[in-house]
């Protein structure tokens, strides 16, 4: 068993192999261990069965699409307040105001660059959009970065005290929104190469929500890849289970954790700008009315989780979909009924911290 | 055996919320061997480890290491003047890979091969199970896993909490095994640990605390010859020196 008692001081003259070097597994090997299937599955079924009670086929198609799209925007917006919730055990109900100031920065970018994202030509406002989306995700970045400091840094540990304080903090960062942009609706118009739809058969499909998906989408697979092959997700996702450790191994948590909260501020931002576009008209209460649907992704999905906050999100929004379409006095109640169900299944949500 | 101090406790005090757990202890840790803390359940030897390692702060005293006073650093900065930590719980992160875990303490992002290579000699079921979720792993494997991440690179001191605790006898004779091979290699050890078992022919030093004080310091070669001190503060009957 103990074959050598020589090297733990001086490291002998040996090949210095990189740590992703032959040890490596595959992505898909290396979340395999970890692999839980039944979310998933449970969303993929919950949209067959839906089906049948839909009746015809392409308007099932295009209500999927629809939930799809939402769900793909509060994973977008969610996906911050989980890790933030499962990193540093802070329950932030300010969240919802990085999706306002999102929204309306967007609406003001998109203002100023009318030219350029109402051309009329593809490029024009593909271009157009990606400035709009960048202006929401950095104001929100920097507000992140603020509020990180003025409203959660104090109360670390405390939980009641995260509650009235991040709550108050969105209060007043919703009374700046109105102050600086005024109490009128504000609105953020689609260009016109996304507006609209296309059909395919006796199917129409909403161009804007097929961009959310493939945005949502993008943007999940770039945050597995990152948690997965990344040092700093691997950091992170160590965290989340064991801060402490993580301390104790030499890695000052308190950056991450600030890198963190200033991403998630500043994918919520981005995530507030494509509601923006979605909803085409918003107030500044905009994300307040979608944090407890935020909350609840985050609670079904376990906290921590990119992977469950991302099912979560479409869990939730499908479910609402369907429902908002065959018992729309229901729809109001879907939303808690999925996570009472979720929670009965599986009362640390659909998957562990730190996958 | 060395006679230089790595590790100096000096009337350290440590409060947790309005306990006052630590009541002004002081010992010192040589830079080579085998020193354990002994004493009995609830005495401060986890806050004593603690409070060293910065998750719980000293409320007065001093903690030098390597002749630096290290007593308000971050734990962070504690670690990266090279002590290593493996706590009572082992902190094992469960959805991490065992590579994953290793991965994570190697700070400099690399694996030395030869160093690897040598903890698999010393723990082979990491090798075997190097892509399982730690969380999978059992008991004697985590506490395996724990000490594999704190030698993963060279480090100056390692402080290891109660390894035996809940071991089946294999895995506490593999573990006795593993520890002296490290001390072979010259790493200082402070070791916590109630089985005095396991530690009196490993340990070279002892410091028995009781009450938040350490009461008693001097070689484990003494101690384990004086059935008088081992009755009187950690409680051992005859039957069992």
């Amino acid at each position: 068993m103990i074959t050598s008692t020589s090297v733990a001081q001086e490291a002998p003259q040996s090949k210095v192999s990189t740590a992703e070097g032959a040890a490596t597994a595959p992505l898909a090997a290396l979340h395999a261990p970890r692999g839980n299937w039944w979310p998933p599955f449970l969303v993929a079924t919950l949209a067959i069965f839906a089906l049948p009670l839909v009746g015809a086929f392409p308007t099932w198609v295009t209500l999927t699409l629809a939930g799809l799209a939402m769900g793909m925007m509060l994973f977008i917006m969610a996906s911050g307040l989980s890790l933030v919730f499962g990193l540093m055990d802070v329950m932030n109900l300010g969240h919802a105001a990085f999706v306002a100031v999102g929204a309306y920065v967007a609406s003001s970018v998109a203002g100023a660059l009318g030219g350029l994202l109402y051309s009329g030509t593809s490029s024009g406002a593909l271009l157009g959009m990606v400035i709009v989306a960048i202006a929401a995700m950095l104001s929100t970045a920097v507000l992140g970065l603020v509020f990180e400091r003025l409203f959660i840094r104090p109360v670390y540990g405390d939980h009641l005290k995260q509650i009235l304080i991040t709550i108050g903090a969105m209060i007043i960062v919703e009374q700046l929104v109105l102050s600086f942009w005024g109490t009128q609706q504000m609105t953020l118009v689609l260009p016109e190469v996304v507006r609209g739809t296309f059909t395919l058969g006796d199917i129409a499909v909403e161009r804007f929500r097929v961009v959310a998906v493939v945005l949502g989408l993008v943007l999940y697979l770039g945050l597995l890849l990152l948690f997965g092959r990344t040092r700093i997700g691997l950091l992170i996702r160590a965290g989340v289970e064991n801060r402490e450790m993580v301390q104790a191994l030499g890695y000052r948590i308190q950056r991450v954790f600030v890198g963190v909260f200033v991403a998630g501020a500043a994918l919520a931002g981005l995530g507030g700008a494509m509601w923006g576009f979605y909803r085409e008209q918003f107030t500044a209460a905009v994300g307040a009315d979608l944090l407890v649907q935020m909350l609840i992704i985050v609670v079904i999905g376990g906290l921590g989780s990119v992977r469950g906050c991302f099912v979560g999100a479409l869990l939730l929004a499908l479910v609402q979909t369907y429902v908002n379409y065959l018992l729309p006095d229901l729809a109001l109640v879907s939303n808690v009924a999925v996570m009472v169900a979720v929670l009965l299944w599986r009362p640390r949500g659909l998957y562990a911290a730190g996958t | 055996m060395s006679k230089v101090d790595l590790l100096r406790l000096e009337g350290v005090h440590t409060h947790i919320g309005e306990y006052h757990i630590l009541q002004g202890v002081d010992f010192a840790v040589p830079d080579e061997g085998v020193t354990v803390l002994l004493g009995r359940n609830g005495v401060g030897k986890t806050t004593t480890l603690r409070t060293l390692m910065g998750l719980w702060h000293a409320s007065a005293g001093k903690v030098s290491f390597d002749g630096e006073d290290i007593t308000q650093l971050d734990t962070s900065e504690i670690s990266r003047r090279g002590i290593a930590y493996v706590p009572e719980d082992m902190g094992i992160f469960a959805q991490l890979t065992v590579q994953e875990n290793v991965r994570l303490a190697a700070l400099s992002g690399r694996f030395d091969e030869a160093r690897l290579q040598w903890i698999f000699s010393l723990f082979p079921a990491l090798e075997r199970f190097w892509l399982r979720p730690g969380g999978t792993l059992s008991g004697g494997q985590k506490q395996m896993l724990a000490i594999a991440r704190a030698i993963i690179e060279p480090r100056k001191l390692l402080l290891i909490d109660e390894p035996t605790k809940g071991l089946a006898p294999a895995m506490v004779q593999n573990l006795a095994e593993a520890l002296r091979a490290l001390k072979q290699a010259r790493t200082a050890i402070l070791l916590v640990e109630q089985n005095f078992h396991f530690v009196r022919s490993l340990g070279d030093h002892v410091a028995v605390m009781d009450d938040g004080k350490v009461v008693h310091t001097g070689s484990m070669a003494e101690l384990a010859s004086n059935e008088e001190i081992q009755n009187r503060l950690l409680g051992l009957g005859t039957a069992t020196t």
